[in-house]
């Protein structure tokens, strides 16, 4: 069981020895990463790759630790026992399992993918320790202990937007996504767009990478934003010609608005010319 | 196998452990890579770095160890006096090496020494081996560890092999955009925190269900409360330019810790002392002034003030009118700080300079008396103190 990629991502050779080193230790995968380099991309194509199923748990600034594991609705069993319920009677009616029990509960070995957990509670990433070490977490309502059947893949995937404590991270394999260099970067525009005249997309790149190095520009544009001007250089019908005198004149890049998404960028961009 | 390199990489003070060392040993036992020195790097690092800040220090101890281990042959790893071995390929600088470059006198002296020792090692490189050869400078050739990251004789050439991996540095820019050290400042300033309940009812009020159930003969009737939540509104006041400049790190620091901590943080900015102007981007400061006035009556006296500065001037400038060394000023830098104190129940001011050097500065000390001793090193023990100050405006320092 090995990862390569998948026909729509390209893996470059260095992540797909941490997915697989990940994978056959047993141990998490933290990835970081610019924004659009294809870290929660990663957790769908893995399980496509290895055929298996995908559990997400998207992670938001209200989120806690324990929705990932269960939440026990009182609630509803106070109101059904008004009503005389014959459910009632079995706690583990009201419990209501988050992504982490249904990964562990699974049949086969699942995928599960732990998205921008830096969006969380600063002590969020504490409260999962003994989950992610042992792969099993204790239900006080039904006072059962969950064992994961098969231990899952689990890809945590982080923006950087807070710091991880190190006990943490000493549990994890990381992975920093790189930009591609250009030979990546065709490779993954050719899985995306086949019908692509070769020309172009040179053309293209250049000027995406020019953008890229400009020195004044904070948020970089980065793989699936050239992926979207792609696709707008086509449907608008630009010609290599035209940007030709992009390049060669100086002038500013059609649908600019694609690749730099901030109002600043775009000023630096345009005092340029 | 590999425990010189892992004490390496610990001296080298990348955060590694035994747990770390155990589990690449595991990997290599599971045969998770093929047998190539590219591959064991990509696996190396995935499990013992853990930050992209230390992924370049990583790649430059990751040659320096490594280098030359693909062209050798076990022939002329033999010739090898172990004793050379063990001397030189672990000859990485410390930080008392690192010490030692800024007694040799900065840049210019240590290029010189560079090329002397480039020289040597050619003359040696004739004679011996290729291991030899290259580790002996290894301090300070390609793959020294400098703070400046001076970076000449890359050797490659002349074995005419391929750039390897690691020496490509790609994560180089990594290592000074990211967010450094803010976790501690974030766990101290969490400690300012007033809960309150607002926004959407989301959690159960169990003595209200009780009793509105009791009240309804029995049958449930629930009610629903809004989670509590952090409303603390805190105003920071930092001091920027002049002699700020040398604490402008833990400074910025301090600032995008508390950024990410309170929602309610108001921020502006002044020089050495409060007066009757702020200002918000530093750039256009004499464009974009805010009258302090105008702060005094916009935020409500429930707002915690912060004021960052090293209170470093001339006593002038604290007590006089027109002192201020900038602008002609009507009114004297403590009316203005008594004013402050006067709307704000709560206001501590956070100092970069060290503690021990703050009775040996006049000015310090008056605006110490000014903030009623409720000054504190910036420091993660300090901003623990100032919190404390902060939720008890009552508490009296001596």
């Amino acid at each position: 069981m090995q990862f390569k990629g998948t026909e729509n991502y390209i893996a470059s050779r260095d992540l797909s020895i941490a997915v697989n080193a990940a994978i056959q230790l047993e141990k998490p995968l933290l990835i970081k990463g610019e924004p659009g380099t294809g870290k929660t991309l990663l957790a769908y194509e893995i399980a496509k790759a290895l055929n298996k199923k995908l559990f997400t748990w998207h992670i938001k600034s209200t989120t806690t630790a324990q929705q990932g594991l269960y939440e026990y609705d009182a609630v509803s069993r106070l109101r059904d026992s008004q009503l005389g319920e014959e459910k009632i009677n079995d706690i583990s009616n009201y419990i209501i399992k988050g992504q982490l029990w249904e990964a562990f509960e699974a049949d086969e070995q699942v995928v599960l993918l732990i998205d921008e957990i830096d969006k969380a509670d600063i002590e969020f990433p504490n409260d999962l320790l003994l989950e992610l070490d042992k792969m099993e977490f204790y239900c006080y309502e039904t006072k059962k202990t969950i064992h994961a059947k098969y231990r899952p893949i689990i890809i945590i995937t982080s923006n950087n937007e807070k710091e991880l404590p190190d006990a943490f991270l000493r549990r994890c394999f990381f992975h920093y996504i790189t930009f591609p260099d250009r030979a990546t970067l065709k490779e993954i525009i050719d899985v995306h767009y086949d019908k692509l005249e070769e020309d172009l997309v040179q053309r293209a790149m250049d000027i995406f990478y020019k953008l890229r190095d400009n020195r004044g520009i904070k948020k970089k544009p980065s793989t699936s934003e050239i992926i979207d001007w792609l696709k707008l250089l086509m449907i608008g019908k630009i010609t290599t010609q035209e940007l030709d005198e992009v390049k060669n004149h100086g002038r500013i890049p059609p649908y600019l608005g694609a690749l730099l998404k901030n109002e600043k960028d775009k000023e630096v961009v345009f005092r340029g010319h | 196998m590999f425990i010189d390199f892992f004490l390496i990489l610990k001296n080298n003070k990348i955060p590694v452990s035994i747990q770390e060392y155990l589990t690449l040993l595991e990997a290599l036992d599971k045969e998770v890579i093929e047998y190539n020195v590219d591959d064991f790097y990509f696996l190396s690092r995935t499990i013992l770095v853990k930050s992209e800040e230390h992924l370049d220090l990583f790649d430059q101890l990751f040659g320096a160890y490594f280098k030359g281990i693909e062209t050798i042959n076990s022939e002329e790893f033999m010739n090898i006096p172990e004793e050379w071995l063990r001397k030189n390929s672990v000859r990485l600088m410390s930080s008392e090496d690192m010490e030692k470059i800024k007694a040799m006198g900065g840049l210019d002296k240590l290029l010189e020494r560079i090329k002397e020792l480039l020289k040597e090692q050619k003359e040696r490189h004739e004679g011996g081996g290729k291991w030899i050869g290259t580790g002996g400078t290894s301090p300070f050739g390609a793959y020294g560890y400098n703070p400046e990251g001076i970076r000449i004789g890359q050797d490659e050439s002349r074995h005419r092999r391929a750039v390897k991996v690691w020496d490509k540095r790609t994560f180089k820019n990594l290592r000074d955009d990211v967010e450094l050290e803010t976790r501690n400042m974030k766990m101290a300033l969490k400690r300012l925190r007033v809960l309150s309940r607002e926004g959407v009812a989301e959690e159960i009020d169990l003595d209200k269900t009780i009793t509105k159930t009791s009240k309804n003969g029995g049958m449930l009737e629930i009610e629903m409360v809004p989670q509590k939540k952090n409303t603390v509104k805190v105003l920071l006041l930092l001091d920027i330019g002049g002699s700020m400049d040398d604490h402008i790190e833990l400074c910025s620091q301090l600032f995008s810790a508390a950024k990410f901590e309170f929602k309610h943080l108001e921020f502006f900015y002044f020089h050495n002392c409060l007066y009757e102007y702020l200002w918000k981007n530093n750039v256009r400061r004499w464009e974009e002034r805010v009258n302090t006035y105008d702060i005094l009556n916009t935020f409500n006296s429930d707002y915690k003030v912060i004021l960052v500065g090293d209170a470093s001037m001339s006593p002038y400038e604290i007590l006089f009118k027109q002192g201020a060394v900038e602008h002609y000023n009507e009114e004297a830098g403590k009316v203005w700080m008594e004013r402050l104190k006067k709307q704000f129940e709560a206001v501590v001011w956070l100092n970069p300079v060290p503690k021990e050097e703050w009775k040996y500065v006049q000015s310090i000390e008056m605006i110490r008396n000014i903030v009623e001793n409720k000054m504190f090193p910036l420091t993660i023990k300090g901003i623990e103190e100032a919190i404390v100050a902060l939720k008890n405006p009552k508490l009296v320092y001596q």
